[in-house]
């Protein structure tokens, strides 16, 4: 069970989830400091860790529209956050895919902050409301890179095979 | 088919392919910019235990341009681009543009200006805005650093999802001082921030035929806007004119347009004749209104440059408006032009002259303010006016700024007043 820590609206962009200042910091050790950087007061539980790792961050459409900035799934991978929206920006969707942040797209889905979720492959069952949503899948090549723990060791395999 | 399914096809080595289905497509120019760094740090990770050697797999297919932060900012940016020039030259990848007065500037002009992009080619850049190139009738997309380092090591990109096409018409003569950036405000406008999500937008129509390659880099910069893959303009006359002329290519230059039983998701048709100048509002680039809706809006700093407006013809019609007038009192008025060599060719016209002559601060080329970090940042409540292509909350360095967004004429005559002003003729 996830519990939904945070609710945002549609269109959140990477210059909210990373803002563009940071952006000469690019280690995925040091990146998480700056999450959501200008949201002042949910920045400071996550440093603070205050949010348990494997809590959800739920949005609604087109969450990490904008730049093609990694720093904005490095940063949330870093807090180990899982991300529901109702869908993603294509460039977000696919950095999640190759670094390993989850990502949950539930075009549907209807949930409040609190609410505890129960996140299956194919279903998302609000656990609070009762109520079920469908997940949009991944691709099989997606499925299959995180499977190998990502872009970067799925693209070492195939370079030795 | 569509010319993203062409094209994918082709790279694909495939007879044809369909929306839906995953390539593997050979890339023919991978661009990145400062984040070459971060590519630098996963591509040395992919090679981690593997004892081979850690060769980019074409060194003349990567094209790497310092844009973001020209000159650095900051010691940690400058040991990024250090660390940057050393890949570069250990590796001996040829299409890379110093910080330089003459063959540097941005990433989204200096790949056109130097002919590196042409019409039927696959570009992937780690930069969204690299939407911009199918103004050339590319498939160019953005991807993140890691896919990019993938890319350097393999030459093909691992997971290409073929893209649906939305065909958007547009027809119609423009009204004077409406422009190119109008148009793809009010199409954004018109069918939202997602509405071409995971889509190729294809433009078409008697305008689009009449536009010159630079109006087409503005749409298709701004294709990213509205969610799209890509942007792809169809080769015409005007595009080989712009390569052999103005990109000094040489060799011959294959064409490729879609099919006529090309499968399109739907078509979007837009008639310009009663455009008027648009206005994208706080604080996203979907909130689109004509400029009469917020005419009189006070003005604190007005930029004009970046890769969707700062190319020559945009500071040609800036100086037109600006020449003899002076930037009013109240406003600090940015530019920075796309490249060196469209800031030389703007002096050799006495464009930079006019310009500076009326209280403009001519910066240098790069992208300055557009992202926020570096230069011309924003006080608390303070609200821009500017002529690049995103106005999220804190794009330009402020969350408690406001960034309204509009084409080059509309930001000079605002400089003139203070405030966001019509440009047109008896417009208020
Ligand atoms: S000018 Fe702005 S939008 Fe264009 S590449 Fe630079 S930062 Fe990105």
């Amino acid at each position: 069970m996830s519990k939904i820590v945070i609710k945002f609206e549609d269109d959140v962009s990477t210059d909210a989830i990373y803002p563009g200042r940071y952006m000469a910091t690019v280690l995925p050790t040091e990146t998480p400091a700056y999450a959501f950087a200008d949201e002042k007061a949910f920045n400071a539980k996550l440093t603070k860790k205050e949010i348990p790792q494997g809590s959800v961050l739920l949005a609604g459409s087109n969450f990490g529209c904008g730049s093609s900035r990694e720093q904005a799934v490095s940063c949330l991978k870093g807090h180990e956050l899982i991300i529901v929206a109702r869908s993603f920006a294509r460039i977000f969707r696919q950095n999640s895919v190759n670094l390993g942040l989850r990502t949950v797209a539930v075009p549907d889905i209807e949930a409040a902050e609190g609410d505890d979720l129960e996140l299956g492959r194919d279903e998302v069952v609000n656990r609070t409301s009762g109520r079920r949503f469908r997940v949009e899948p991944l691709s099989s090549t997606q499925e299959a890179m995180i499977e190998a723990g990502g872009l970067i060791p799925y693209t070492r395999k195939r370079l030795v095979a | 088919m569509t010319i993203a399914e062409k094209i994918l096809a082709r790279a694909a080595g495939l007879p044809s392919v369909k929306a839906g289905d995953v390539v593997e497509p050979k890339v023919d120019l991978a661009m990145s910019h400062e984040n070459a760094a971060l590519v630098i740090n996963q591509f040395n990770e992919i090679y981690q235990g593997t004892m081979l050697p850690a060769h980019v797999w074409d060194p003349s297919r990567i094209a790497i341009i310092f844009d973001h932060r020209v000159p650095a900012e900051s010691w940690k940016t400058a040991n990024n681009q250090r660390k940057v020039r050393q890949f570069v030259t250990a590796q001996g990848i040829g299409k890379f543009h110093e910080i330089r007065g003459d063959e540097g500037g941005i990433c989204h002009q200096i790949l056109p200006e130097n002919g590196y992009v042409r019409p039927g080619a696959l570009v992937l850049g780690t930069d969204s805005h690299t939407t911009s190139h199918g103004a050339l009738g590319t498939f160019a997309m953005g991807i993140g650093a890691t896919e990019m380092a993938s890319v350097w090591a393999l030459g093909v990109a691992l997971n290409v999802e073929v893209p649906a096409t939305i065909k958007v018409n547009i027809k119609g003569k423009l009204p004077s001082r409406v422009y190119a950036k109008d148009i793809i405000l009010h199409l954004i406008g018109k069918i939202t921030a997602n509405g071409a999500s995971f889509k190729v937008l294809e433009f078409h129509g008697s305008t689009i035929r009449r536009m010159s390659v630079s109006e087409r880099l503005t749409l298709c910069n701004m294709a990213v806007e509205a969610g799209a893959t890509s942007g792809i303009v169809p080769a015409d006359a005007e595009t080989l004119r712009y390569l052999k002329e103005e990109a000094g290519v040489k060799e011959r230059i294959a064409m490729l347009d879609a099919d006529a039983d090309a499968v399109y998701e739907r078509t979007v048709e837009i008639d310009v004749t009663k455009l008027v100048p648009q206005v994208a509002c706080p604080h996203t680039v979907d909130n689109v209104k004509p400029v009469s809706a917020v005419a009189g809006k006070k003005l604190d700093q007005i930029v004009i440059g970046s890769c969707t407006n700062g190319r020559f013809d945009d500071l040609e019609i800036a100086a037109k408006i600006l020449r003899g007038k002076k930037v009013a009192r109240n406003v600090r008025l940015l530019i920075f032009p796309a490249s060196g060599r469209i800031y030389q060719r703007a002096m050799e016209a006495g464009i930079i002259q006019t310009l500076a002559r009326s209280g403009a601060v001519i910066m240098n080329s790069g992208c300055g303010c557009c992202l926020g970090i570096h230069q011309g940042a924003l006080a608390d409540t303070e609200v821009a006016l500017t002529t690049t292509n995103r106005n999220f909350k804190g794009r330009m360095g402020n969350p408690n700024a406001e960034v309204y967004l509009c084409s080059p004429a509309t930001a000079a005559a605002s400089a003139i007043t203070g405030q966001i002003t019509n440009p047109q003729k008896g417009g208020k």
